[in-house]
Order: C-alpha cells, then structure tokens, then sequence
C-alpha cells in the first residue's frame, strides 16, 4: 500500500482535515486497475496534474509522491485552492511527499483561484476534484483580494465553510468546474471528480456527457460508504477518446 | 512559484480568455528565489513540448533571464534531427548515451524552469492590465466582485 502525505504540520482551523473523501480519492486513484489505465493513456506523454481544492495537500501530494507507480512516470503538478493558508500547507504537504518517496516528480506551486479560472485553455491532462459537495441551503460567497472580516473567527467559520457547502444538491460549485472542463482539459486530458449519494450522480453523469466538445466518457471507478451511513462516496472519471 | 508555471496560468477574467494578449502574464516587481533540484534530463526532455517558446522568452526577459534560454525548443532541434534520420534516439534514452542536445543547454533550461520561484511580485495581464499579486509564492488569482 502506498502511503499517505504527512499533513502533521497543517493547522485544520480554516483547512479540512484528511477523511474518508480524500482517503477514496487515494484508493480509487492509485488502485491497480487505475494506474493500468493511466499508464496506457500517458505511456508517451509525462502529464501535468492539477487539483482543485486541494485543502491539506493530501491527494496532489499522493500522487506527485506516487507518480512512478500511478502514470508510470514523474509529473509535474499545481494545487488550487481559494484559501491562501491550504496553498501554503500543500506546497509544504507536496514537498515533504515527494521528498519521503524519493520521486522525480515537481510540485511547481501553488495558486488561490477560483476553480480553473486561471488555468491556461487546454493545458490540463489530470485534474482532480474534490468538491464542497455538502447539500447547504446558501453558498458561501468566494473570498476576493478586497476581503475584511470582522475577527479571525468570521474568517475562520467562511473558509472553512468554503471547503465543504455546496448549496443546492450540494452541486453548485461542482456544476461550475464541470462547465470548465471541455476548455481545460487536454485532449488526451482526464478528470477525477467525487461526488456523493445527494449529488444525484446519475443525472450528473448525464450532465457530463452532454458538455459540449465531446463526446465525454464517464465512469465510476471508485465507491465507498455503500451499506449505511448517510454519505455514501464515488469518484467519477470523465474523459474523451483521443483521435 | 516556480518559472514554469507561468506556461499553464492565464488572466481570470472571463472575456480576457480568448484574448492572446492574456498569455502569458507578465512579471512586474518580481524577487526571485533559486531552489535546488537534482537535474533529470529526461523528466525535463518530457516537459518541454508542453512549452510556449515565444511566451517563456518574454517571461524570461521580464525577469532579466534571457541568457537561460536557447532561441528555439531543443525539443524542436530534437525532432527536426529524428525527422532526418539522425539520431532516432528515443527521449527516455539511457542518459549516459545523450540525448543529441548539448547537455549544458538542459542544464540552464533546468535551473530557469524548476529551480528559479518567484516569491513576492504581480503578474499583470497583458489584456486588461489586472494585478495579480505573487505573497509568499503563492499567486492570488480571485478577483475583486466587480471583474467576476
């Protein structure tokens, strides 16, 4: 079994703390059957990863880390999130992973953004989401560079907020990173999103498929949470048929 | 940040994104920092058809870099020498047999584009002139409510 990024150093007051979502993004992505196909698809190519939301760092660190055995070969990744301090606790995250794993490959930086809004068109082969998916009756506004909060708990309370609301169906942050997908994505691209049993994943996957620039393939290739528990978790993967 | 990630970033403004002005952004007050990574030839030979040439020139020059970097993509020399019937070296080529590309270039190449981070500066879009600030490595692309 691979092992899991040290997130010791990371202060979880505005950060979400590794759980069972990120620890099925690890097991769905690194499973044999996973990295068989990404091998195959990246067998000439050395991709560029980025996640979106990386919170404590512990996926894209997973897979910088692990890259040898997941895509065959080292990468280069990135690490999106709209709080500075969970940029910060990633880099420091990807780095102690790397290093721990003796990988070539290069956690490059990372950015506060909302979603792939920076992201240059068409430049992303592997992009992971783990999505606010919470049902909540309100989204919480993003934080803008012009942001004052009252105190530190003001500050604190919206963050955090940022990491798990998802507003209606707990979709809404989720259907706007979908929408970007056919401009981000490479062609031989591919996205990792999970989602949760409230999403309604079937019409979600029905949603992929209809997104323009396809036609888009998806697929579950990971579940947990199946028997009780209210949360039960998927992680879908989309993605096209090269030319 | 390192150098290199100015080749996947672009200006947040939605209507700048079709804009070719927007790409790449442009380094203004940049510090930098030198990180040191072991250099690996084929992990660099693997990035480089992913980069814009004529933009990481000007993101090059802007941070007064320019002598880090060849005129053209020796991936490009590369493939041109392939095309020919030259070398038909493959790119994970064992390294002791070279990879038909002067190894001190990769070495420059190495050092400008995983080993250089900017630390506190702006990158500014080249289409709408928005400021985004650089605080600790970290780049700050949310946008003010009125530009959303």
């Amino acid at each position: 079994m691979l092992p899991t990024p040290d997130t010791s150093h990371v202060s979880f007051n505005t950060i979400y703390e590794p759980a069972e979502d990120s620890f099925l993004l690890l097991d769905s992505l690194s499973s044999p059957s996973e990295a068989e196909w990404l091998h195959q698809r990246f067998s000439n190519h050395s991709p560029l990863a980025i996640e979106v939301g990386t919170g404590s760092g512990v996926v894209i660190g997973f897979l910088s880390a692990n890259a040898e055995y997941i895509f065959g070969k080292p990468i280069t990744s990135l690490g999106i999130d709209v709080n500075t301090n969970a940029c910060k606790a990633t880099r420091e995250t990807a780095r102690k992973a790397i290093k721990e794993q003796n990988s070539s490959s290069d956690y490059l930086a990372s950015a506060c953004g909302d979603l792939c809004s920076a992201i240059k068109p068409q430049s992303v082969d592997v992009l992971v989401f783990n999505p606010p998916y919470v049902p909540t009756e309100e989204l919480p506004a993003l934080p803008n560079i012009e942001q004052n909060y009252r105190d530190e708990f003001e500050k604190d309370s919206h963050l955090l907020s940022l990491s798990y609301a998802g507003g209606l169906d707990g979709m809404e942050t989720t259907y706007r990173l979908l929408q970007q997908i056919p401009d981000v994505l490479s062609g031989i691209g591919v996205a990792y999103v999970l989602l949760c049993a409230q999403n309604k994943p079937e019409q979600v996957k029905t949603a992929v498929g209809g997104l323009p620039n396809g036609p888009w393939l998806v697929e579950t290739i990971g579940r947990s949470g199946k028997k009780a528990g209210w949360e039960k978790l998927q992680i879908i993967r989309i993605w096209r048929e090269p030319n | 940040m390192k150098l290199l990630t100015t080749s996947f970033l672009t200006c947040a403004v939605k209507t700048c994104r079709s804009s070719p002005a927007s790409f790449p952004l442009h380094f203004r007050d940049a510090s930098l920092e030198k990180i040191s990574i072991p250099f690996n030839s084929t992990f660099l030979l693997n990035i480089l058809p992913r980069i814009d040439w004529t933009a990481l020139q000007t993101t090059a020059a802007e941070l007064g870099l320019s002598a880090m970097l060849p005129s053209e993509n020796p991936q490009d020399a590369l493939l041109a020498a392939q095309e020919a019937g030259e070398g038909g070296m493959d790119i994970a080529e064992d390294e002791s047999k070279g990879t038909g590309i002067d190894e001190e270039v990769l070495k420059k190449l190495w050092t400008l584009l995983m080993e250089t981070g900017v630390v506190e500066g702006k990158l500014v879009c080249g289409n709408c002139g928005f400021e985004y600030p650089v605080k600790e490595g970290v780049g700050n692309f949310l946008l003010p409510p009125h530009l959303v």
